[in-house]
């Protein structure tokens, strides 16, 4: 049954995230990112992070989206020529070669049968018991506290950092 | 096609979208495009932390996440301010044209 689930959205995932790189108008590759997003937030579900998957679709489609769609209608980017007709054509097919390797040995490695490590006590069913944002706050504000407090900071920071470099 | 996922699945299905975001930021030349590259190969991440959070029983990796989610929101405030400083200097957003640290 979860395949079901899963074959889809993963399939909506890799066409979405092909699109972006694909497109050439930079509005279509924002929305097409958007429908990446989505297809992973659908994921989290299925892996049982409901908080994440809300938390992606608010921070992600909304906010970073959002964001991006602005700058790419204040800036009134123009269409670039395709790849294939650009000067450094052949460091690009070796750029490309390079990718194809590194996708290679990530398929080996995972093949490999080592990606398991130490159990944790988290399992679905004390998540299911308590609930996946009762327990993320609660290891927020005890376990974590320390990098919770330093994220709100660097935030801060970046506030600042934007009004310096965009202002005039 | 019946029974659970596997952790595999996820796992390459994740390597797939790191690899997608790779070539984003190789043959693109347009810095907005790189920048959603960038997004995409930090959202194959996360979903190599959810589904080892999910598999090995530990909420650790959904509140790495988090914590990547936030840094994200602050990386592309930051990002996209530098990209509207450069537009203002050069009139474009072509990384090819932006050398302005060439020696």
């Amino acid at each position: 049954m979860e395949w079901l689930v899963f074959a889809p959205l993963a399939a909506m995932a890799l066409a979405t995230a092909l699109l972006v790189v694909i497109l050439r108008n930079p509005i279509y590759c924002a929305l097409s990112l958007v429908g990446t997003f989505f297809a992973l937030s659908g994921l989290y579900l299925l892996l049982q992070a409901q908080f994440i998957a809300v938390v992606q679709v608010i921070v992600y489609a909304g906010a970073i989206m959002v964001l991006f769609l602005f700058v790419i209608m204040l800036l009134d980017v123009g269409h670039e020529p395709p790849p294939w007709l650009r000067r450094d054509a052949p460091r690009l097919a070796l750029g490309i070669g390079l990718v194809a390797l590194l996708l290679l040995e990530l398929a080996v490695a995972i093949g490999s049968k080592v990606s398991h490590g130490v159990r944790g006590s988290y399992t679905s069913e004390l998540v299911n018991a308590v609930g996946n944002t009762q327990l993320i706050g609660r290891l927020l504000f005890t376990d974590f506290v320390i990098p919770f407090e330093i994220t709100s900071v660097i935030l801060l920071i970046a506030i600042v950092g934007v009004m310096v470099l965009a202002r005039r | 096609m019946t029974g659970t996922v596997p952790l595999n699945a996820y796992l390459i299905l994740s390597a797939a979208l790191f690899a997608i975001g790779v070539i984003g930021v190789l043959i693109r030349r347009n810095a907005l495009i790189i920048f959603m590259a960038i997004e995409l190969m930090l959202n194959a991440v996360n979903l190599s932390f959810v589904a080892f959070s999910r598999f090995l029983a530990s909420m650790d990796g959904q509140i790495i996440v988090f914590f990547v989610m936030a840094v994200a929101a602050a990386e592309v405030a930051l990002g996209l301010a530098i990209i509207i400083a450069l537009y203002r200097n050069k009139e474009s957003v072509n990384v090819d044209e932006i050398n302005l640290l060439r020696g």
